[in-house]
């Protein structure tokens, strides 16, 4: 007899038959050609404001060496056309639905949250309180462990459903930041958004990016996002999803084995529209040739001396 | 928005600035119109990380041609491939162009690496037995490399450069006038050029003429998910922002706002 491999990973009230989800921002309803959606762990849109935004101007992606930099700047259609809308739409898999937010102020995500949170088809939010991209510098709620508790106590007062919090890498000590996460009620921790970052074309001296700088993803930033995966696995004992950088099941493992519970996959899909269903795959034939038949004997399982 | 390897049967230089790359096509299933692109891995390597996205130069029963500018990193990558290797490629993807066949003649007005998305379309008016009247301008002559292809079409092709110093806005708007003078147009279809979208846009308007604009942008994924590539079009509810990748890149000349 086969012994059948169990993908299976619970984040709270969170049941994910396979540790794959889209990262936001880089999944929308067109992929479905490409993809059956019912194959993932969770569906993630991309982050949703409360009213209508226009993003940033272009041009808002720019190529760096084994990676690129961002800065779409949440082109929103507000929150009206979501619950309308974008709900509805991805209601219809079977995968649970993982709403990403994106607000102004602490009382805005817990306006936002009441709302979308309590829609019968949402099954958790992601609050991404770390988007590099629309503050001047950068600047991000996330950045502020005060800020991070208070606002995720604020959104835990008017949901019942599991709260992720989306930490950003542009911070001197993450495991402060996920220690505050945890304090305010947090049910998991995304690790990580991306990472601020810059470039110049030399020929013009002018930046490639329209808003100067943007948020860096792509295989360049993985090794950063694992040690980070690893720091907040040590200090909280909150399910981890990792985030940057993953192109194949290698790097989905590498993230896994040193503490996330689930991963998100972002840059990937723009190359290999195929990448997430592949990834699996991947992973799957790692625990038949390792002779694991439960993913979550692989969550955190790095070999330290 | 399938990902496809296809035989690449020659990529050969063909100018001091240009490449011309033909690729087996006869295993894709879904139609390819004029105006498309193809998201595609410049190199075998994963260097460059990002796919880049191509117009389609000639489509025809069981190949397809692209032309490309040598610009940057990733077209460098591509002059390496050669024929036998695979071309990775996602597409068709986008809107292409639409021509009604009831139309007497066309004008084309495509600058620079446009000339070759504008190509295909001559090539679709052909056979649709529509006219074109076509102005091509660059740099150089060395890079009117589609010239001779659309005067085999039978279009009556304006040849404007940098280097004859022919190529000013000016110039331009009196050759178009000039044509319009002589010949019933029934659409205006531009690429390549901001300045000539513009004038084109101006012409359209003027003359009461539809026309259609090939954009171009700078893409992440092409699949209408990350918002990179978008421009602004006038809509009767105010300018709404689309994407390039998806809702174009082809867009009515009359609607586009360009900046």
């Amino acid at each position: 007899m086969i012994a059948q491999l169990n993908t299976e990973i619970v984040i709270g009230s969170l049941k994910l038959k396979n540790p794959i989800m889209p990262a936001s921002g880089a999944f929308g309803p067109e992929m479905k050609d490409a993809i059956d959606f019912n194959e993932l762990g969770a569906l993630v849109p991309k982050s949703i404001t409360r009213l209508p935004q226009p993003g940033n101007r272009t041009p808002r992606v720019c190529e760096t060496t084994a990676g690129m930099i961002n800065s779409i700047g949440i082109q929103s259609k507000g929150l009206d056309y979501y619950m309308k809308y974008t709900i509805p739409e991805f209601a219809a898999y079977s995968a649970p639905l993982i709403s990403s937010i994106s607000a102004d102020s602490v009382d805005e995500f817990a306006e936002m949250s009441e709302v979308i949170g309590n829609h019968p088809d949402v099954d958790a939010l992601e609050l991404n309180i770390s988007c590099p991209n629309l503050k001047g510098n950068g600047e991000a709620f996330g950045m502020n462990a005060e800020v991070t508790e208070s606002l995720i106590q604020a959104v835990k007062n008017v949901t019942d459903v599991p709260l992720i919090a989306k930490l950003t890498p542009n911070v001197t000590s993450i495991q402060d930041i996920a220690l505050a996460a945890e304090a305010g009620g947090a049910t998991a921790l995304n690790v990580a958004n991306t990472l601020l970052a810059m470039a110049i074309d030399t020929e013009s001296r002018r930046p490639l990016i329209g808003n100067i700088m943007g948020g860096f993803s792509g295989p360049a930033v993985k090794p950063v996002i694992v040690r980070m995966i690893y720091q907040v696995s040590q200090v909280t004992n909150l399910p981890i999803i990792g985030c940057g950088g993953i192109m194949n099941g290698k790097d989905a493992l590498e993230m896994i084995i040193a503490g996330a519970s689930a991963v998100q996959v972002g840059t990937a899909s723009f190359i290999y529209p195929t990448a997430m269903p592949d990834i699996l795959e991947e992973i799957k034939d790692y625990m038949k040739r390792h002779a694991i038949y439960d993913i979550n004997e692989l969550v955190g399982s790095i070999q330290v001396d | 928005m399938k990902q496809h390897f296809m035989p690449i049967i020659s990529n050969q230089q063909v100018s001091s600035r240009y490449w011309h790359m033909v690729v087996d096509s006869s295993r894709l299933t879904s139609p390819i119109e004029p105006g498309q692109f193809f998201h595609i891995r410049c190199s075998q390597g994963s260097f460059p990380f990002l796919r880049r996205p191509f117009s389609i130069y000639r489509i025809n029963e069981s190949t397809i041609e692209f032309l490309y500018l040598v610009k940057g990193e990733g077209t460098q990558e591509m002059t390496h491939l050669q024929a036998g290797e695979m071309l990775d490629v996602v597409g068709p993807l986008g809107v292409g162009f639409s021509l009604d066949k009831s139309a007497d003649t066309i004008l084309l007005v495509a600058r620079g690496v446009g000339i070759a998305t504008l190509a295909a379309l001559a090539q679709e008016a052909v056979e649709k037995n529509v006219k074109c009247a076509a102005i091509l301008s660059a740099r150089s002559k060395d890079d009117l490399l589609a010239a001779d292809l659309l005067q085999g079409f039978g279009a009556e092709v304006y040849k404007v450069t940098e280097e004859d110093g022919t190529s000013d806005v000016a110039n331009v708007e009196e050759i178009i006038r000039g044509i319009l003078k002589r010949n019933k147009i029934d659409g205006i279809y531009t690429c390549g050029s901001r300045r000539l979208s513009r004038l084109s846009q101006n012409i359209a308007n003027e003359y009461h003429i539809p026309g259609e604009i090939a954009l171009e942008e700078h893409m992440g994924c092409a699949m209408g998910a990350c918002f990179a590539c978008v421009c602004d079009v006038k809509e009767d509810t105010g300018v709404k922002s689309v994407r390039v990748c998806l809702e174009g890149p082809v867009f009515s000349l009359e609607k586009v706002v360009l900046g």
